[in-house]
């Protein structure tokens, strides 16, 4: 293309690919179907093999160059055109995203084999377009870099993870769905509402031109306010988490596991984005201290309540909204005054837990979803002899475990180890005992489950084999959480690089 | 009182009067409705925003346009995707009436039309 040198960067149309790949691999589902080759899931891991392709040479360039990747839309520059911008945090998101979508479409095969025609077919051809749709409103929330493109892959996001939620057609799941949608819509709305005013305000959508052009004034505070409150509701920071315990639970085991360590986090992303990029002025006591105070209330109330659950997937929903918590900390915890929030402990611990919860959560609904495959039921009281039943899917589950406690070796444990440090350095010691409490609870509701597991099977219980693959393909994510506790106890370079203020090796 | 801050106030009380009506209704139905409400008071925003010329000092700025098409396109999507939850809802809701709580058969289950 001629014209563009200054809009983009070599090798930036690499982030186009990234998000069409999937949208193609999606449309061509039903396009196939109509010339009656019906394979959704061999279409789903082609997309999936050439999407992860993408993905690393992303990662690649942007290791490779210490900067950011950085398309123009059509050869023109913001304010006239749309960006698209990984940096050092986008690619790490992305690279999280094929490695949990790559493993989970693995254990997910033979669950949804069924060709278009035969009985479950439908729900078959449902789950493979949309874990594919749900891929690439994922990477464009990751690259988006005009707020009203975040807000359509925000809401194709919705679209793509409402359906999975009900994917079984039942009543309670198509409840639950309902529910989340309309949790979701006035989150979005409000979002909506919120651009629109720092639209009216500046004449422009661009974070990094909002970056520089964006004063605090109170239409600014109130624009981002909206905007964070709408998103809070898609994130499910407490209380506004009341729609995700019966959607994630209620879904099939691999879309449980999209939704909870993808689908939550892409909001998460969004405000990260506002909060540091985009909200003027030097620091923001106030809010940062509420936001970290709800995020508090979260890890203790959901915590506890994951502990009283009776059924295993429920007690893993809970434990996201506890485990988002700990993301909410971290706007507390990067406030240093004179360096940059990206150089800080707070800001790799809030962003490694970002990453290991949803690695260790994934495995951890695999396994479960293999747990109740194996029994035919997922009540933890009668959960004894699933260790005998499905020994590697428990290891998985444990293994996971480790990473949720915050336990070494785990990605987990550096998290909240970072997390803890700099709550102790700043002087926070609220947010410590919170953490640690949190860790105590985690402990006490992974163990609840592990105890009853292992427990001797009672007489005449009958299991139904699982698939060593689909096993071996949770344990494959639990031990990604565990290596993530090999990273060095330091701000993460990889993490600031396209950020300014922080010198690169 | 001027043309733009008609707008923006009829826009605050469509928004104001839709997320009223999603906080205090149960009903889905209505909550879907009062929605839209939200959508619409938001899209008059983003048209008030226009008619001031948003930064940019014209009499009239496009860009608003072209998101508030692209806006209202979403909400469509939106409202479609619940009516054929909330559809699907009442006739399992039907089919269930007579009969106590539907147990753990999801085999049984119908063909779900949810996309």
């Amino acid at each position: 293309m001629v014209g563009d040198a200054l809009a983009s960067s070599p090798g930036g149309y690499l982030l186009v690919l990234a998000v069409l790949v999937p949208v193609i691999g999606m449309l061509a589902m039903p396009v196939m179907g109509l010339l009656r080759v019906r394979h959704a899931a061999s279409l789903a891991f082609a997309t999936i093999a050439v999407g992860v392709a993408v993905v690393g040479a992303v990662g690649w360039r942007v290791v490779g160059s210490g900067e950011a990747l950085v398309y123009g839309i059509g050869g023109w520059s913001p304010p006239l055109g749309l960006a698209l911008r990984a940096d050092g945090l986008s690619a790490v998101m992305m690279a999280m995203a094929a490695l949990v979508i790559a493993l989970v479409a693995l254990y997910a095969r033979p669950q949804f084999a069924a060709a278009e025609t035969a009985p479950g077919g439908r729900r078959a051809f449902g789950f493979w377009a949309l874990l594919m749709g749900l891929w690439s409103a994922l990477n464009l929330a990751f690259v988006g870099e005009d707020l009203f493109n975040l807000f359509v892959a925000l809401e194709l996001l919705t679209f793509a993870a409402v359906p999975l939620v009900c994917l079984d057609g039942t009543a309670a799941t198509l409840e639950a769905a309902l529910r989340y949608l309309v949790f979701a819509l006035v989150g979005s709305v409000l979002y909506l509402l919120g651009v629109a005013v720092l639209y009216a305000r500046y004449g422009t959508l661009d974070i990094g031109l909002l970056h520089e052009l964006a004063y605090p004034d109170f239409a600014t505070h109130a624009a981002i306010a909206l905007m964070i409150g709408g998103l809070m509701a898609k994130a499910a920071l407490f209380p506004l988490h009341l729609w995700l315990p019966p959607a994630h639970a209620g879904a099939p085991a691999p879309a449980s596991a999209v939704l909870s360590a993808l689908v939550v986090k892409a909001p998460f992303f969004i405000i990260v984005r506002l909060w540091f990029d985009v909200l003027p002025g030097a620091s923001h006591e106030a809010a940062a201290r509420a936001l970290a105070m709800l995020g508090a209330a979260a890890i203790l109330v959901c915590s506890v309540v994951a502990l009283r659950q009776a059924r295993l997937k429920l007690m893993i929903a809970y434990s996201t909204v506890a485990q988002v918590g700990y993301l909410f900390l971290m706007f507390q915890l990067t406030i240093e005054p004179g360096v940059p929030a990206w150089a800080t402990i707070g800001w790799t611990g809030g962003m490694l837990q970002l990453v290991s919860h949803a690695l260790a959560k994934a495995a951890m609904f695999l396994a479960a979803g293999l747990i109740a495959e194996a029994l035919g039921h997922d009540r933890i009281d009668e959960l004894a002899g699933a260790g005998r039943a499905v020994p590697v899917s428990l290891f998985a589950f444990g293994l996971a475990g480790l990473s949720l406690m915050g336990l070494p070796p785990s990605g987990g444990f550096i998290a909240k180890l970072l997390l803890l440090s700099a709550a102790t350095l700043s002087g926070a010691w609220w947010i410590a005992v919170v953490i640690s409490v949190g860790g105590l609870l985690a402990a006490a509701y992974v163990t609840r489950v592990l105890k009853r597991a292992m427990a001797p099977p009672p007489e005449g219980i009958v299991t139904s084999p699982v698939a060593r693959s689909r096993e071996l393909a949770a344990l494959a994510l639990a031990l990604c959480a565990v290596a993530l506790g090999l990273v060095p106890l330091q701000p993460f370079d990889l993490l600031a690089i396209g950020r300014a203020g922080v010198a690169l090796p | 009182m001027s043309g733009p801050l008609l707008y923006g106030l009829a826009a605050a009380a469509l928004i104001g009067l839709g997320l009223h009506g999603v906080l205090a209704h149960a009903a889905p139905l209505r909550r879907v409705l009062a929605f839209n409400l939200v959508g619409a008071g938001v899209f008059l925003l983003f048209g008030v925003g226009a008619r001031r010329g948003a930064a940019a000092g014209l009499p009239g700025d496009p860009v608003p346009q072209a998101l508030v098409i692209t806006g209202i396109v979403v909400a469509f999507a939106a409202t479609a995707l619940a009516m054929a939850l909330i559809r699907r809802l009442a006739i399992l809701r039907a089919a269930a009436a007579g009969t106590p709580e539907e147990g753990a058969a999801p085999a049984a289950a119908p063909p779900r039309e949810t996309r």
